[in-house]
This record gives C-alpha cells, structure tokens and sequence, in this order.
C-alpha cells in the first residue's frame, strides 16, 4: 500500500493545476495577437477582463503549495517541485499579463488603418505559445533536455523580434504618420519577446526541480 | 548559449577532521547479521544524525562507539571501529574509560532514585572524585551545561525522579556531561518528549556541539533536518543485515539526496 496516498494525490493536483494555467495563459497570448489580427475590440476586451481568472488560478494554487509546506514537511524532490510550483505560477501569470498587454493595445489600435499585414507578431506567438506548452510537459515529465532546448529556443523569439523592430523601423522612417501605429505594433512584439523569455524562467525552474542545480539556461538578448 | 551553475549552499557546513569512525563495521546477534559493512566518518563538534527505518540498525550502530552491543550474549563485531584514530574493539581497551569518554542518553530519561544532585555526582564519584566542594561544582558546571541549573538549583537535594520528563531527559544529559565525555551518543532522545521539551532538548544539542562531538539516531526525520550538521541514512537490506544507504551534509540528504532510496524514504514513500 502507497503510504502517504493523501498526500501525494494533493501533491499531483498542484502539477495538474500548473498545466491547466499554463493552457489559460497560452490561449491568452494566442487569442490576443488573434483579436490584434482581427480587430475584434470585443474579444479583446474579454481577455482583459478574463486576465483576473490566470490570477486567481495563481494564488489557489500558492495557497495549496502553502498548505502542503506548512502540514506536509515535504522533502528531497516533492520540496523541489513545490518550490518550482511557486516560481513558476509567478512566470505563468506574468504571461497572462502580456497576453492583457496586448489586448489593450489592441484597444488603442481601434480602428486605425492596418499598417501592413501582420506576419512576424503571430510567428513569434506561435513560437512562444508552442514553448510554453512543451515547457509544461517538461515539467511534467521531468524532462531537463526537453528545458534546456526549449529555453534556447528563445533566441528565434529574439531573431523574430529584431526582423519585426527593423521592418517597422523602416516604414517610421519612411513616413514619420506611421509612428503611432509602428510603435504600438513594436510594444506587441516586446510583450511576446518578453513572454518568451518567462518561459526560459520556467524551463530553469523545471531543470532545478529535477537536479537540485540552479542553472541559468543562458541570457536573453533583450 | 552559455548554461552556468550558481553555487548557492549556504548551509554547506564547514566539517572538523572525524572523531569517531568506522570501516566496513559488521556487527552480527548470533546468526543474525545487524549492520554490514558501514564505513563512516563523525567529524569533531558536530551533530550527526542517523536515520532510517525501524530495524535498520541505526542504535546497533551508536551502540558500537561505546561497546554497548557487548552487554548483549552472543554478538561479534568485525571490521574497524575507531575513536581518534584507536580501535575500540582491541583487546587492552578499558570498556569502563571508554564509556566516560563516549557517554549515552537513551530514549526514555532514566534518573536514578536519588536526588538531583546525586544524579550528576554519581559518575565523578565512581570515577573517583571525593572532595565535596569539587563534586558541587561539577554538579553545577554540569547541570548549566545541559540548561538546567535555574530550574533546579532551589531543589538539589529532591529526586530526579520528580522531574518533568523533559527535564528528567536534561538531567541525563548532564550527568553523561559530569564525567566530562568527548562524544554523546543520544538513542531517539527525545521520543518521550513532548514537542517543547523536544526542542529545547535540540537547542541544547547545538550548544553542546560546539564542544562535543554529538550522533543522534531519531525516527523523527524534522528533527534530523531541524538539528543535525550531517545525516546518515541506514537501511535493512532483503536478509535484515542494515546498511548505509546514503550520508552527508543534512541540508543536501533533505533537499536533493543522492540516492533513489534516500529520496523515497525522506519523502515518505516508504518507511
């Protein structure tokens, strides 16, 4: 018989919670690029509003870990684990702030002309989405090879990033009315780079939650 | 991109050179082998911690320091157990002289009936202290040593036995302190002890340690997290022989063990 079975189901939920507010902060940033293409003030203001649930989502699941530390002394390995819990809720709820970040900017575009079709701003959404993702199974799976590719991932964010600022510089240069509406797309852009990089955060988390080691996966470029 | 590895062990402790040591140490009731083969190093003023599962032989272990084990018929030692660089299983050793140097507390407090002042004044007396002024210092000396003496410096003269349990367990300890040991060996000292009495008994053990050198076997894992320097994990192997699983500094048993074993036993997957 499992001793501990209480425990260790309580243990499980907190991991099952991680994944399910990872997924709600993915679909944050993926529908808010989403509304941005669209120009759906509707939707974007829905993010906006639904950006208060990956919060609450984030201090339930502090207070479980809370609860486990304080009635459950866990050691070695589930310590680890919760104490990664505790990071990286933080990282996944700042993601969740992003995605509203952008919302809002959508907001402030309105109904300005579009100043060309967006192509780099939802490849970089992509990418950060699908290393979010992978990053959760990571955790799940123990998984430091899986972490540490997937935080050196970020440097294609980063690459996309420069392509987008370096496009947009040239049509400011071009025409000095472009200006609003370029930097507003480059805020976008920044709020994905710097997802990205919490999800470096969250792959270091993962690689300390398996080997006890902190380790920095590398820097980010911005 | 360059991947870097902090160190961040604050609570890496700095080790004195060992005290007490034992290679491949086998220890055998009769038949029936108890300990196999432990080879381990108690480094000088500081808290060791054994733990383990019931029946691993964690207190056979701390029994071999001051050849407890040869009260029990029938049992044989093999191997090398040393204090200060001298085995204690040679022929010439005077297991009498090596008990004062490595005193014991064990599990339940177990004052003598006789008054609190004899309790302490008992060991010093047998080893051949006389003079009544001198006795009465040690007493005092001791009972401050193990954070008694306020409690008990009106009533030196009413039995030990009147004591709370965890005084009575002080009072143990400073009797082992009156004959003026080098290393205290404590068998689950605290298991009688309610949670207060628990820590203060683990607060007095830090004290202590900075001038003795200290092993505590406890099936209570937060205590070996909360108190002790190092932690040694023992376990019973399939023929019931126990064995070293695992040691180290207690901050890295707790946090990221070595070993599988370890990580299941600290993290209650098995017990």
């Amino acid at each position: 018989m499992e001793i501990r079975a209480g425990y260790h189901k309580r243990l499980r939920e907190i991991q099952d919670d991680i994944l399910v507010m990872g997924s709600m902060s993915e679909k944050a940033i993926l529908q808010s690029v989403q509304a941005l293409k669209d120009r759906n003030l509707v939707e974007a203001k829905r993010i906006i509003a639904d950006d208060v649930k990956i919060n609450q989502k984030r201090f339930e699941i502090e207070e479980k870990c809370v609860q486990l530390i304080a009635t459950q002394q866990p050691m070695a390995g589930d310590l680890r684990i919760i104490v990664c819990a505790l990071y990286i809720i933080t990282e996944l709820e700042r993601i969740g702030d992003y995605a509203e970040g952008i919302a809002k900017i959508v907001l402030m575009i309105g109904d300005e002309p579009p100043l060309k079709p967006l192509i780099d701003i939802p490849r970089m959404a992509d990418k950060m989405s699908l290393m979010l993702r992978r990053s959760m199974a990571a955790f799940i799976n123990r998984d430091v090879e899986a972490a540490k590719k997937i935080a050196a991932e970020d440097d294609d964010v980063d690459a996309l990033y420069d392509q987008v600022f370096r496009e947009l510089l040239t049509f400011m240069m071009e025409d000095p009315r472009t200006i609003t509406r370029a930097t507003r797309l480059i805020w976008v852009a920044h709020n994905l780079e710097r997802a990205a990089d919490r999800v470096t955060n969250v792959c270091e988390r993962v690689v300390f939650s398996v080997t006890g080691k902190m380790e920095e996966t590398g820097a980010s470029k911005y | 991109m360059n991947s870097q590895t902090f160190n961040v062990d604050p609570r890496q402790p700095h080790l004195n050179p060992p005290r007490l040591r034992s290679r491949q140490a086998s220890l055998f009731y009769g038949k029936f082998q108890a300990l196999r083969d432990i080879s381990l190093d108690i480094p000088e003023k500081a808290i060791t911690a054994i733990i383990g599962p019931s029946g691993c032989g964690k207190s056979s272990y701390l029994r071999l320091f001051n050849r407890m084990n040869d009260l029990i018929p029938d049992t044989r030692v093999t191997g090398r157990v040393e204090l200060d660089g001298n085995s204690v299983y040679e022929q010439d050793v005077d297991v009498v002289a090596l008990r004062k140097r490595v005193g014991m507390v064990f599990q339940r407090p177990n004052p003598f009936p006789m008054s609190i002042f004899e309790n302490v004044a008992f060991g010093p007396r047998r080893h051949g202290t006389k003079d009544r002024k001198e006795l009465a210092a040690i007493v005092e000396r001791s009972l401050r040593q193990a954070a008694l003496w306020e409690e008990v410096k009106d009533k030196l003269h009413q039995s030990g036995l009147a004591l709370s349990g965890g005084q009575q367990q002080r009072l143990c300890i400073a009797r082992v302190l009156a004959v003026g040991p080098d290393v205290i060996l404590m068998d689950e000292p605290c298991s009688a002890l309610d949670p207060v009495a628990t820590l203060r008994i683990e607060d007095l053990m830090r004290v202590l340690s900075a001038q003795y050198t200290i092993i505590i076997v406890t099936h209570n894992m937060q205590q070996a997290a909360r108190a002790s320097d190092l932690t040694a994990f023992f376990m019973m192997e399939s023929d019931r022989a126990g064995v070293l699983v695992e040691s180290g500094p207690t901050y890295e048993i707790f946090t990221n063990p070595r070993e599988k074993r370890t990580e299941d036993y600290v993290t209650g997957r098995f017990g």
